[in-house]
């Protein structure tokens, strides 16, 4: 049976990393793992594939249509006669044996662990931890592989500085760095670009870019965030986590993903990362629990995917009903690279060098 | 004409901007934090030779360039044209010294090179990466020295100038690598 598109087996089928550092990769999931249940969380697995899926401007997660459970499956002799009628190599939706009519309903494969973790919170849990994989289509580069291993936890009770300090905590105990440091989204942009990113327009922006000599792709003016996300990765972040760790906390409102937002003067969102030598290694939030804000926050994001010329994605969700009708405890969550972790402790420079069978090769 | 979705985009790809071919030397997948995926590349002038940074992101169409390699023999020159003809189409090109470049030290009728065409105009010649050529004129050999390190300017049959071992004499001939333009060794024939 054809196989649905020409994925060939004729490269290379070893692995790109070596078992030395395959054994080092598993010592440091052990020491995350340990990290966890030494402080009292509750190691959980929620489902990859799912009805959810999280609606962000800029993650692509990929679909799986599910056939209903009463249909056939061709055998495969009868795949083949059928072949030329029934495989359609444009359509996403074809797998082998089966009728693309015949599928009831699409699900998706996790792009992380959020949904179900915070189903689980609406639920009574307090402290939660998961190692899981997750999937964001188009990722690929030195830092990116479309599947790859993702660390997230919540804990009830946590506020932005206590959020901020479990992340650091971890950073130092698993990686053995110095303690970190914390610093505000706006300062560190001011320090490296001389603007003010909560103040700045598109175009003060995109004249910045050209005075650091920056090459720009074409961004609209009003698309600001595009102009301060451009200019953090290039004048900014390749400074941070150098000496220590670095945690940039308070983003623009409008970069807050699902974190909640405080009416400062602008307004910021409660959102903080971590840098290690230039690399971005984790993104956490004081998490947003007003489920008219997470739909509306949705809604916002399609409306930029549609723009940018994606598919907008579904805004109804588990999570969403659990909200409404369980509430949702004030809490932080965060999400760790697992991949690029690795990497910094061996000193990787692709994420090759930390996973056995990078997309190419899966 | 043809597109490339940026996401297509690797390291060796010709593309074209503005009209003019560039070749792919560098290419970086980056995706900052929770923003746009960039596509960041180093970028070859194919016909200046100059390398420029460009970036796109999510969604980019970047039009492909239609540059390929034929081999094309050296015929003449004529003054600041040179002139080569394609092995297989048996088409001449007339190139100037401009877009010859460097290339013109190395030429010798009858060479075999590779022609770079852009949209089925030459726009470069590389020379084969060794060429034997004749020594016209230089200083006389210091006697007794054979050490490669001293080196004296030698006139070779194409009118160039190239820095020779204090040994060479008139009429030897000289092995060179054209990528270089260093003398490589003294042989007894073509």
């Amino acid at each position: 049976m054809a196989p649905l598109s020409s994925v060939s087996h004729r490269g290379d089928w070893r692995p790109t990393a070596s078992l030395e550092i395959l054994e080092r990769r598993a010592q440091l999931l052990g020491a995350v793992r340990a990290f966890f249940w030494q402080r009292g969380f509750l190691e959980v697995e929620t489902p990859l594939l799912s009805a959810d899926t999280i609606v962000d401007r800029h993650i692509d997660p990929l679909a799986v249509p599910i056939p209903p459970p009463s249909v056939k499956r061709s055998t495969p002799k009868a795949a083949l006669e059928n072949e030329a009628a029934t495989v359609n190599h444009d359509s996403p939706a074809w797998v082998a044996g089966w009728d693309r009519d015949q599928f009831v309903r699409q699900m998706w494969l996790q792009t992380s662990p959020e949904f179900g973790m915070k189903r689980l919170l609406a639920a009574g849990a307090s402290a939660i931890f998961q190692i899981t994989k997750a999937f964001r289509w188009a990722e690929r580069g030195p830092l990116h592989n479309p599947e790859f291993t993702m660390v997230e936890w919540y804990r009830v009770g946590d506020g932005l500085e206590a959020g901020m300090g479990l992340l650091a905590e971890l950073a130092q105990v698993v990686l053995t760095t110095a303690p970190a440091e914390f610093v505000r989204y706006k300062e560190v942009f001011e320090l490296y670009t001389g603007v003010d990113p909560l103040r700045a327009s598109g175009s003060q922006l995109a004249t910045v870019a050209d005075l650091h000599g920056v090459p720009t792709p074409d961004i609209p003016y009003e698309d600001t965030d595009s102009w301060r996300e451009l200019l953090f990765a290039e004048l900014v972040q390749p400074h941070l986590g150098w000496q220590r760790p670095t945690i940039v906390y308070d983003f623009p409102a409008t970069q807050g993903g699902l974190a909640k937002i405080r009416s400062d003067d602008p307004p910021v969102a409660e959102r903080y990362e971590l840098f290690i030598r230039g690399i971005e290694l984790a993104n956490g939030y004081h998490e947003l629990s007003d489920a008219g804000e997470l739909r509306r926050r949705f809604e916002e994001n399609n409306r930029w995917r549609v723009r940018d010329g994606k598919l907008s994605l579904p805004q109804e969700s588990w999570l969403a009903q659990a909200l409404e009708e369980a509430g949702f405890p004030d809490c932080c969550g965060c999400a760790l690279g697992f991949d690029r972790l690795v990497m910094l402790a061996v000193g990787a420079t692709s994420i090759d060098e930390v996973i056995p069978f990078p997309f190419e090769r899966a | 004409m043809a597109t490339y979705n940026v996401g297509d985009l690797r390291k060796g790809l010709k593309i074209q901007i503005d009209g003019e071919p560039y070749l792919i030397v560098e290419f970086t997948f980056v995706k900052p934090g929770k923003g746009q995926a960039l596509y960041k590349c180093k970028l070859k002038n194919l016909i200046k030779n100059t390398v420029i940074d460009r970036t796109w992101k999510t969604g980019d169409q970047v039009e492909a360039a239609d540059v390929e390699e034929v081999e094309a023999q050296f015929l003449y020159r004529q003054g600041d044209h040179f002139v080569f003809m394609n092995t297989e189409t048996y088409e001449q090109y007339d190139l100037t010294l401009d877009q010859v470049d460097e290339a013109w030290k190395y030429l010798k009728e009858g060479m075999i090179c590779k022609m770079l065409l852009f949209n089925g105009a030459p726009i470069g010649v590389t020379p084969p990466y060794h060429v034997v050529l004749r020594v016209e004129y230089c200083e006389p050999a210091a006697r007794g020295n054979t050490a490669t390190n001293v080196t004296k300017p030698a006139r070779v049959e194409t009118g160039a100038e190239l820095m020779v071992p204090a040994f060479v004499e008139i009429n030897d001939l000289i092995k060179v690598d054209t990528r270089t333009g260093e003398y490589i060794e003294r042989v007894k024939e073509e």
